[in-house]
């Protein structure tokens, strides 16, 4: 692992140049790798910059009422590079939130490593952005001021903010929700503020944190589309967590699960499906295979441990 | 995508609107007028119940040559100060209690029991420490609205949406951050509330006051029309507080449905 000082030029472990990357100010030109309209099957990314890596991380925490320390996480490792949408799946509880704070730098690990961009993380950071299950708005702020939000915590002047911001209120349809309170848009709405309040800190690494799970049926679908699409357009590189696992293999290039607490990687499955997709691929044979496959990662630790 | 619904007031909710009006103008009407009848038909001596017209009369008069002006003047400055300082300490405060768990154990127990002393039993003190002139009764203003804005923006503190706070500190956000942008909005609500509550304490106070000792300000002008068995002054006087008291609570409604527009239409009442 190249130490922290270490030019950001020669890291990506030296197989191919790095992706040319945005510098500050431009937009994101790291959309145009993904070209939204493609037909192409996206190259794997192996040859890309490794964004996010995790190495042997274990996070514990205090049982209140045995007062013994528990391990949440147990030596977890795995990286994800530029542009890569990797998704997280395991039984409710398993740890998969947990880990997830801790990479968002909410939560202390024990032991082991998470660097982004080569950056060891030791806290919260504009580096990162979290999209919560709650879409957790400011209720006092309308709809334009919830996005520019995470971009003012950093410093930056509302108006600024706003400029910079504007660009995925476009992206994700919110032109002319930017007057509204939180309380006069729908749960789909307020979710998609809550992407674009994450995204418009045009973040390295998009934390999603099972961000539909609230959601009813038929805003889920339709969400996890307008996700697809929009990732197939920017091009972030993204870690979300989950517990459905078609919506994993719907979105994901690669999908890993874990196993039940401690949570340790059971698989890391690629999504070999070409981009750009569309929902219809769930009726397809490849899809419910792959579906199956985690599926039966799932069930065989849950048996093994008893975990249901 | 429509999301946006703006519901429109009902027929039935106006209706009950206007027969409310009706129902509580009518009973405000009706003891008027019962309260006239009882001086005019001399039922009972006027001189103990006075009537609404005398307090009418006893009002242009106490206007016309300036006394209530002069009294006015006096007893406004002492609540102003009083409720002034009560702000400027009440709110820091309130929030520090709030906010900070180390300053609640520490000060917590000492604040409820000021809180649980009666201030006016104090007024003998107060006098003996400030005298009977203006700053006595400003002390006991401050004493009396400080307690409800204090409790009320503790209690503020501990209803900040945790969730509000996470997201907060994974963008980053500092703790004055997270304080400026997420509790001081929390708080407004509750600070207006106090504010009212304070409003009210503060007004009985400076009358209280004024009535304990003094010779300026409208509760001796009541203290002074009683003695001397002026009911229909004693009546005016306490006809200007009871205004004044409306007049405030009312202006503080508006300021704080105006901070709650967020809210939106439903939950402001």
């Amino acid at each position: 692992m190249p130490s922290a000082n270490v030019d950001k030029n020669s890291i990506g472990n030296g197989l191919l140049a790095p992706v040319a990357r945005a510098t500050s100010g431009e937009r994101p030109v790291r959309g145009v790798p993904f070209p939204a309209s493609s037909p192409l099957p996206v190259p794997t990314p192996a040859g890309r910059e490794v964004k996010l890596s995790v190495n042997d991380l274990v996070i514990g925490y205090l049982d209140k009422n045995t007062g013994h320390t528990m391990v949440a996480v147990d030596k977890v490792k795995f990286d994800i590079r530029e542009g890569e949408f990797v998704t997280i799946v395991g039984l409710s509880g398993c740890g998969k939130s947990t880990f997830l704070n801790a990479i968002a730098g909410l939560v202390k690990h024990q032991h082991g490593e998470i660097r982004v961009s080569d950056k060891v993380v030791t806290g919260p950071g504009t580096d990162r952005a979290m999209v919560f299950q709650k879409a957790s708005l400011l209720p006092w702020r309308r709809v334009g001021r919830n996005i520019t939000y995470g971009l003012e915590l950093s410093g930056m002047k509302p108006e600024e903010a706003r400029e910079k911001a504007s660009y995925y209120v476009n992206l994700i349809r919110l032109n002319g929700f930017e007057h509204h309170y939180p309380h006069q848009l729908s749960g789909g709405m307020q979710q998609r503020v809550n992407l674009a309040r994450a995204l418009a800190c045009d973040p390295e690494v998009l934390l999603l944190d099972e961000p539909f799970a609230a959601l009813d049926a038929i805003t889920r679908e339709l969400m996890q589309q307008e996700l697809l699409e929009l990732c197939e357009k920017v091009g972030k590189t993204v870690l979300m967590v989950t517990h459905q696992i078609d919506e994993a293999v719907l979105l994901s290039d690669r999908v890993i699960v874990f196993s039940a607490r401690p949570a340790h990687v059971l698989a890391d499955v690629s999504i070999p499906i070409p981009r750009p997709r569309r929902a219809e691929i769930k009726e397809s044979e490849e899809f419910r295979g792959l579906v199956n496959q985690i599926w039966s990662v799932i069930e065989g630790n849950a048996n093994i441990g008893g975990g249901i | 995508m429509k999301s946006l619904t703006v519901i429109p007031k009902s027929y039935a909710a106006k209706r009950e609107k206007v027969i409310n009006t009706l129902l509580g103008g009518g009973v405000i009407v009706f003891f008027l007028v019962a309260w006239e009848l009882v001086g005019r038909l001399a039922l009972v001596n006027p001189l103990f119940t006075s009537a609404p017209s005398r307090v009418v009369k006893a009002g242009l008069a106490l206007i016309q040559d300036g006394t209530l002006a002069q009294h006015l003047a006096v007893s406004g400055t002492e609540f102003l100060l009083g409720f002034g300082a009560a702000i400027v300490v009440g709110f820091p405060v309130g929030i520090m209690l709030g906010w900070f768990k180390v300053v609640n154990a520490s000060f917590g127990p000492f604040i409820a029991a000021m809180q649980a002393t009666p201030r006016i039993a104090l007024m003998p003190l107060f006098i003996i420490w400030f005298g009977l002139g203006i700053t006595s009764k400003i002390v006991v203003v401050a004493l009396s609205a400080i307690f409800p804005l204090i409790v009320n923006l503790q209690v503020a503190m501990s209803t900040i949406d945790a969730d509000l706070v996470r997201v907060a500190r994974s963008y980053g956000a500092t703790r004055w951050q997270i304080f400026r942008s997420v509790a001081l909005p929390t708080s407004v609500p509750f600070l207006i509330t106090g504010l009212r509550l304070a409003a009210g304490r503060g007004l009985l106070g400076v009358i209280v006051a004024e009535v304990f000792g003094g010779s300026q300000g409208i509760g001796y002008l009541i203290q002074y029309a009683g003695a001397t068995f002026q009911t229909d002054k004693v009546f005016a006087g306490v006809l200007v507080v009871a205004a004044t008291g409306i007049a405030l609570d009312f202006s503080l409604e508006r300021l704080g449905r105006h901070y709650d527009r967020w809210r939106g239409e439903s939950a402001v009442h």
